[in-house]
């Protein structure tokens, strides 16, 4: 959400945001969160338009808290009806809560706020037509790419969407954004064996992509596994791609969740203060910088996004909070509320993390490699992966390192430790900074001593 | 919902660009859900959510509109969108004329959600909260979540095909965190069906809570998974998400189409072990993945996918059997009126086989029990899949000894079919999953006797 509010649009949602919450009674704290959204999605698939989905959404929720309890309820309509028995049914679920002395809405904290450029009229204004060439150019790159590959489908997609939140605890604040992307999923056939890839491209507006790099990315990802094998299992040194560093950091933005922490449920609980990692690791979660993809300049409860320091230079620094994780663990909110739209309540989560890259290039790190693999893809990263024990088990591919020097492509193994050790384990962080569509930015990572599963 | 007539008018809109087909998809959803954590019931929500969505196709175009206005003009709107986005022009007039077909009931409910008070729900929150927490000084955290849902559906659609169904879920949850020398380990227990609130009277929320307990407490004296690849028992009923990744999704005929499944071509042909016969079955009553009629209006079957080791069929939506000619499946699928509907599974499961279940233990010298999956995920055009492991143990000498710390699992699907050498005769449905493609969750069961599989590379640390 960002506050460049636009008078035209807006206006309406936080019409009806403030009507709801006007209706509190006494002693009673009500927040309304009111959204609509329009998306665009288009497929191509061998020149011609497969799907094209263009549809609009809205919807509201109300939280009601009294007495520490708390009740929710929401509908995917605005219709005046419906969002009267959406209060009533919210006012209804509060009797069933349980007391939380720790119940409430956010304050506004006199935090100002950052503003970002959320919105692009060069995006709102792009004609139907010309997305749809975009798709087909995709398409059409990809294939131009390399004969081996063909395109199992070729997408463009566009939403915007407008929010409006108010509460009876002081928080007003409306806005809108919108975003784009292109993506196209390739295959790669050699005699049985087929592999595939993706690629994608990003930006606020079309102008902005660069379907070229999309195409060139798509075909190397499917290309470069023909003939990969299954390794031997043994210890080794691995290189994260980018793209795989941050899967791998964003799955720590669970650990320094402060309501996590607050519950127990983070291997980070008590060691603020503590080593956790190489001295080489600072991780950041700062929103407010614009070349974040999920840079933004609002909280999901209406407070200002700001930049939070949480491990430095492998001293854990600090968790990310809510206005109820805050007052649970004594301190103050960190705009780290998310929300993931009208049907819930907010919850903790890293907005735009980000670790301080080094200095060398990848080939540079990989030259120092005796024995090692270049990660270039992880599959289940979500069922191997535990933040609560820390035990780190996933699926790979990529291509084996034998003295600093890139080998042959290897898939179906797996890679193994702890997060615990593998935070201590990083020998070198690279100066590849990419910032992915991703809540995490990119950047080479070297970790020694994980276990590699394969024949 | 929504009257007969403004259905065919509506219709009628949707093909004035110019479309050979359309349709309406409307839906209404009434969801409560409740959650408990630290001891705490923090919040219950009711949810509605109601709307249509409309696709028309034109030659190999299809466009889709959707609407959360059910009223004429608002459907009509819709309508006239997605015949736009299937085609810029053309024109004609085309009447439908509907036929309602008769309800194919598959699922029965007693005990409706709406009549049963939130108090009562609340309550089996804090049951499963104590019944965990008294199970061992280790247990650290509680969280428990109940939901219940109400769907109705209506389809209609210009072949002339007017169809409806209801389907009613309830389903609980239950994590448990166990805090020991070593650090924390973590326990999951789920229940799920399309059945009535009469769910919780067959089966004790408490006894699940303990079981979800005891899998924390036990994995805190787990040691490290070997690496490598071992012999792999699975327990039945904890291992049906291996077919649905293994090799259901690359027998969904929109990825045949595309030639990114490597069941390509090969109807007829030998590609499990002839110990196995796997179903898709959308009619096994009162199963998670259990429907009366798919999202396209098409009575849910039961579908043999292979027998004996050999494909028989692919499963199909409406789109793939109108283009190749071939019958529906009752598999066209969609997570709500806001998608367009695919290709899905429903119940997929794995038929009996003729051994003790013991002696694929006993048999098996050296390996690893897997007594329960978690979520995992495919390639399905080079066939390589992974899945965690949430609660393993080592088989020593044929006896189930150690257990192990988790990991994922990896294999490729076409060769580990090939190599399942044992297959018990104790069937068991697994737990209720959602299974997720290109964006879009709908609700899925599996289930499979114990069986074992020659060799699986496990993805742990311990040489």
């Amino acid at each position: 959400m960002s506050t460049k509010t636009s008078a035209a649009t807006s206006t309406e949602l936080q019409d009806i945001a403030d009507r709801v919450i006007a209706q509190a009674g006494n002693g009673e704290q009500i927040e309304a969160y009111v959204s609509r959204g329009q998306q665009t999605d288009i497929r191509i698939y061998e020149g011609e338009v497969e799907h094209f989905v263009s549809a609009q959404s809205e919807g509201i929720g109300i939280r009601v808290i009294n007495d520490g309890r708390t009740g929710f309820a929401y509908a995917g309509t605005l219709d005046e009806g419906a969002v009267a028995s959406v209060l009533a049914e919210a006012r209804d679920n509060v009797a069933f809560g349980t007391p939380d002395k720790w119940a409430g809405l956010a304050e506004p904290d006199g935090v100002a706020v950052i503003e970002q450029e959320l919105w692009s009229d060069a995006l709102a204004e792009y004609p139907t037509e010309a997305k749809i060439e975009l798709a087909k150019e995709l398409e059409r790159l990809t294939r131009a790419a390399d004969g081996r590959v063909r395109v199992d489908d070729s997408n463009y997609s566009d939403a915007s969407g407008e929010a409006a939140v108010a509460s009876t605890a002081g928080i007003r604040v409306s806005g809108r954004e919108n975003g784009c992307f292109c993506s196209v999923g390739t295959l790669a056939d050699d005699g049985d064996e087929t592999q595939t890839g993706f690629g994608f491209a990003v930006g606020r507006s079309p102008h902005e992509f660069d379907l070229g790099k999309a195409a060139s990315e798509a075909a190397d990802r499917a290309t470069r596994l023909l003939g990969a094998t299954k390794p031997p299992s043994k210890k080794i040194t691995v290189v994260f791609d980018p793209y795989v560093t941050a899967q791998f950091i964003g799955i720590l933005s669970s650990a320094l969740n402060g309501e996590n922490v607050a519950k127990g449920r983070s291997l980070f609980a008590n060691r603020l203060g503590e080593t956790v990692a190489s001295p080489l690791f600072t991780l950041i979660d700062d929103p407010t910088n614009p070349k974040a993809y999920t840079a933004t300049d609002i909280d999901g409860e209406g407070l200002a996004a700001r930049r939070n320091s949480l491990i430095e230079a492998g001293v854990l620094h600090g968790f990310v909070h809510s206005s109820y994780s805050a007052r649970r663990a004594g301190t103050k909110s960190t705009g780290n509320a998310v929300r993931g739209g009208f049907k819930g309540t907010p919850g903790v989560g890293c907005l735009a993390m980000q670790l301080q890259p080094g200095s060398r290039s990848q080939a540079e790190l990989i030259s120092d490699v005796a024995d090692g693999v270049l990660i270039q893809s992880v599959q289940g990263m979500h069922s191997g992966v535990n933040p609560i024990s820390g035990d780190f088990s996933t699926g790979a591919s990529g291509l084996l390192i034998s003295n600093g020097q890139l080998g042959r492509p290897v898939r179906e193994f797996t890679i193994a430790s702890t997060l615990q050790r593998m935070l201590q384990d990083i020998v070198e962080i690279g100066g590849d900074v990419d910032w992915l569509p991703m809540r995490a930015a990119g950047v080479s990572l070297v970790i020694d001593d994980v276990t590699m599963s394969g024949a | 919902m929504i009257d007969q007539d403004v259905l065919e008018r509506v219709l009628a809109t949707a093909l004035h660009s110019g479309g050979e087909f359309a349709e309406v998809y409307a839906e209404d959803k009434q969801s409560t859900t409740a959650g408990l954590d630290d001891g705490r019931v923090e919040q219950m929500t009711s949810g509605r959510d109601r709307g249509a969505g409309i696709r028309v196709v034109r030659g190999d175009t299809t466009g889709f509109a959707y609407t959360a206005d059910l009223s004429e003009t608002g459907l009509r709107a819709a309508a006239q969108a997605a015949g736009s986005a299937a085609a810029q022009g053309g024109g004609g007039t085309r009447t439908v004329g509907l036929t309602r077909q008769a309800p194919h009931q598959v699922n029965t409910i007693e005990i409706y959600p709406g009549t049963v008070g939130k108090a009562t729900k609340v309550a089996m929150l804090q049951r499963a909260d104590e019944a965990a927490r008294s199970s061992g000084a280790a247990i650290a955290q509680v969280s428990a979540g109940y939901g219940d849902s109400r769907k109705r559906i209506i389809v209609a659609n210009s072949d002339g095909l007017l169809a409806e169904d209801e389907q009613v879920r309830h389903n609980f949850r239950i994590s448990v965190v166990a805090n020991g020398d070593a650090g924390m380990q973590t326990g999951f227990e789920s229940l799920g069906a399309t059945i009535g609130f009469e769910l919780f009277a067959a089966n004790d929320i408490e006894e699940l809570a303990r079981t979800a307990a005891r899998q924390a407490i036990t994995k805190l004296r787990a040691r490290p998974a070997p690496s490598g690849s071992v012999p792999v028992v699975i327990k039945a009923g904890s291992g049906g998400v291996l077919f649905h990744e293994a090799c259901g999704h690359g027998l969904e005929a929109d990825l045949i189409a595309k030639s990114s499944s490597v069941y390509r071509g090969k109807v007829g042909q030998q590609v499990a072990s002839p110990l196995v016969t796997l179903v898709d079955d959308g009619t096994m009553a009162g199963e998670w993945g259990a429907i009366g009629i798919d999202d396209e209006g098409h009575p849910s079957q039961y579908n043999e996918l292979i027998k004996d080791g050999v494909l028989t069929d692919y499963m199909w939506d409406h789109l793939r059997a109108r283009k190749e000619g071939h019958a529906h499946s009752g598999n066209g699928r969609r997570q709500s009126y806001m998608h367009l509907p695919m290709v899905r599974m429903t119940n997929t499961y794995v038929l009996n086989g003729t051994e003790d279940p013991e002696d694929i233990i006993r048999d098996t010298q050296n390996g690893v029990y897997v007594a329960k999956l978690g979520g995992g995920s495919v390639n399905t055009a080079s066939g390589d899949f992974v899945f965690g492991m949430t609660e393993a143990y080592l088989i020593e000498n044929g006896e189930i000894t150690e257990p192990l710390r988790e990991g994922n699992l990896i294999g490729n699907g076409p060769q580990v079919l090939l190599d399942i050498e044992a297959l018990g005769n104790d069937f068991a449905m697994g737990n209720p999953g959602t299974c997720g493609k290109d964006g879009q969750g709908v609700p899925v069961g599996d289930g499979q006797p114990t069986l074992r599989v020659k060799t699986m590379t496990i993805g742990g640390t311990a040489a």
